[in-house]
């Protein structure tokens, strides 16, 4: 009758013996389950210790672990969503739009930033998953298009992190002409033989997949993520049958060929110094031989 | 036999009385030429009426019918002289996409579409239309192919949307669409891409990017399906009609939001009503198009190709 037993003793703490704890102080890992303290967690750049989870993070937390000093300028940040459908679900776009303005204090699903990694400089574009679910629509294209413009006048490698479900029903063919737009602009920054990153992270689908996002010079991958061009839900009901394993994760999509390399995100700003001085033909001023 | 839609049943009665008249007359010897005559005018009028005024759900349907030409029957009567290429040169050969060398008029040129069958049987061994990554390898092999030569590309686009499945998530469905929308962005030669039915998301786009991109009357163009769209927004297939609506995909939708660059007439009541028309149709508009885009050197195309979908967005800036 074990299992009657309780096994946890946290349930049985007294209400007085329970210790008040601010919010925010700790943070519980929603895989392992584990708490640390959020600060620790931060300085961990948002990965759990114990089970190597990394958590979903935003544009902030990336410009932060990336930039050195976390100084960056924000590019392009006028840039504002509009209805241009008039698209109305089961609620209508504006409020969406509004609401998750409200909640996240974003604009939209991407913010792009110019400043050093590791002493390289680097244009970053970088999505909000927690805004509408990173979905692309129009801003997003835009934000990318000029990433990729600025990156050219300037002569500085662009980097775009991808979290997102895909292309955003709402702005309908807008969203699926960004997957175009960007794609061509790609091309161009291409032809001046400026690098382009694609760091791939969880999760990134649909039309994001289908377009800059696969593209990289580079492909780099955190690991364990979802990624994929149709979701594993739409292929399980396609196929009638269990997806395989770890299908779709990083870790599939470098053992069939479609990632350079995955990269812990504890160790990606000191990964993308090393590549940006090769690409650079820079060595670090450190090791420089005397 | 015919199929009707729901929409056309008063078109669908009218079609049997006229059949009833016109076995009347030859049977009975009796002179029913002013009530056929009456009676087919009363049709014309009756589609003139219904198909002036489609919805968006109606177009839908209409991009579906199985009556309607798809890409071979096009290669078949608008082209001369077609070799038909197979393969990526990679993986196989995939059968959701056809294409090769073919003649139009006196020009040579690579022409590339979905393709979907008629029957179960095509059906399965088209994949319903629905290309695997190797299909979009194919696709931009016989496109660098045609701009090594010189030679103009045009693509028929009709697919309900990329396979989902195993082996396309395998061999990086994403990468190969993500690809040819790179590479078709600075292709040398002109290229002309005609939606003829379905224009499904990024598996219509992954052949889509082009000089001049067009829609025939009754297609449809869009990041995602209708029933797709309802199933995620209202959880349910049952608000597909709405759907439709909302996502603004008809040619005419697509045109006013300059996200395409032409509408191309259909015959009264489709399609698929009249093939021969459609056909000359279609040969008129690519032979103009493809004299149109000749003028322009290879630079000034690719300038404006991008230009042109980089203009593509609505947002507001502060």
């Amino acid at each position: 009758m074990s299992w009657f037993k309780r096994v946890k003793e946290g349930i049985t703490t007294s209400t007085e013996d329970k210790k008040a704890v601010p919010d925010g102080l700790w943070h519980k890992c929603p895989r392992c389950k584990k708490a640390i303290l959020a600060s620790d967690h931060q300085a961990n750049c948002y990965v759990c210790p114990s089970c190597k989870y990394h958590d979903k993070v935003g544009s902030a937390e990336y410009f932060e672990i990336l930039f050195d000093d976390g100084i960056c300028e924000e590019l392009f940040a006028g840039i504002k969503p509009t209805d241009p459908l008039t698209f109305s679900d089961t609620k209508d776009y504006k409020s969406r739009l509004a609401e998750s303005q409200k909640k996240s204090g974003l604009t939209d699903a991407l913010r792009a930033a110019t400043g050093n990694v590791d002493g390289m400089p680097l244009v970053v574009a970088c999505m909000d998953f927690n805004f509408i679910g990173g979905s692309m629509g129009s801003v997003m294209g835009e934000k990318i298009a000029r990433a990729i413009d600025y990156g050219r006048e300037h002569k500085i490698p662009v980097m775009v992190i991808s979290k997102s479900g895909g292309a955003r029903m709402m702005e309908a063919a807008f969203s699926l002409m960004q997957m175009a737009k960007t794609s061509a602009k790609l091309a161009l920054l291409a032809k001046d033989g400026i690098p382009y990153i694609s760091l791939l992270t969880d999760p990134t689908t649909g039309g994001v997949t289908a377009s800059f996002a696969m593209l990289g010079d580079f492909n780099i991958a955190e690991p364990e993520a979802l990624i994929g061009f149709a979701g594993p839900r739409v292929i399980r009901e396609t196929i009638g049958k269990d997806l395989p394993k770890g299908f779709q994760s990083s870790e599939f999509l470098l053992e069939h060929g479609f990632v350079d390399f995955i990269t812990p995100r504890t160790e990606l700003k000191s990964k993308l110094g090393q590549l940006l001085r090769l690409l650079a033909n820079k060595p670090k001023e450190s090791e420089q031989a005397s | 036999m015919t199929t009707y839609f729901d929409f056309e049943k008063s078109i669908q009665e009218l079609d049997e009385q006229l059949q009833k008249a016109k076995q009347l007359a030859e049977k009975s010897k009796i002179d029913l030429a002013p009530t056929i005559k009456d009676l087919e005018e009363k049709i014309l009028l009756e589609k003139k009426k219904i198909y002036g005024n489609l919805t968006g759900w109606q177009r839908v349907q209409i991009s579906r019918h199985a009556d309607r030409p798809y890409a071979l029957d096009y290669i078949e009567h608008c082209f001369t002289d077609f070799i038909e290429q197979h393969g990526d040169r990679n993986v196989k050969d995939d059968k959701a996409i056809v294409g090769g060398l073919a003649r139009l008029g006196n020009q040579s040129v690579m022409v590339i579409g979905h393709q979907k069958g008629r029957n179960t049987k095509q059906r399965q061994f088209r994949n319903f239309g629905m290309p695997n990554p190797e299909g979009y390898r194919k696709a931009l092999r016989l496109m660098k192919l045609a701009e090594k030569f010189n030679i103009p590309i045009v693509t028929l686009i009709d697919t309900p949307g990329a396979s989902p499945g195993l082996e396309a998530e395998e061999r990086g469905q994403g990468e190969a669409i993500a690809k040819n929308l790179l590479e078709m962005s600075v292709l040398k030669v002109p290229v002309i891409c005609v939606v003829i039915g379905e224009g499904a998301s990024g598996g219509a786009l992954g052949i889509g990017v082009g000089d001049k991109v067009l829609m025939l009357e009754n297609t449809w163009y869009s990041v995602i399906s209708p029933e797709s769209c309802s199933s995620i927004l209202w959880r349910s297939w049952d608000h597909k009609a709405k759907a439709a609506e909302a996502l603004k995909l008809t040619a005419t939708d697509m045109l006013q939001n300059g996200l395409i660059d032409g509408i191309i007439a259909e015959p009264l009541g489709g399609a698929h009503n009249n093939p021969e028309e459609m056909y000359a149709t279609m040969k008129e508009t690519l032979t103009q198009q493809i004299e149109e885009l000749k003028k322009f050197g290879s630079e000034d195309l690719i300038n404006k190709r991008i230009e042109k979908f980089s203009g593509m967005g609505a947002f507001e800036e502060v």
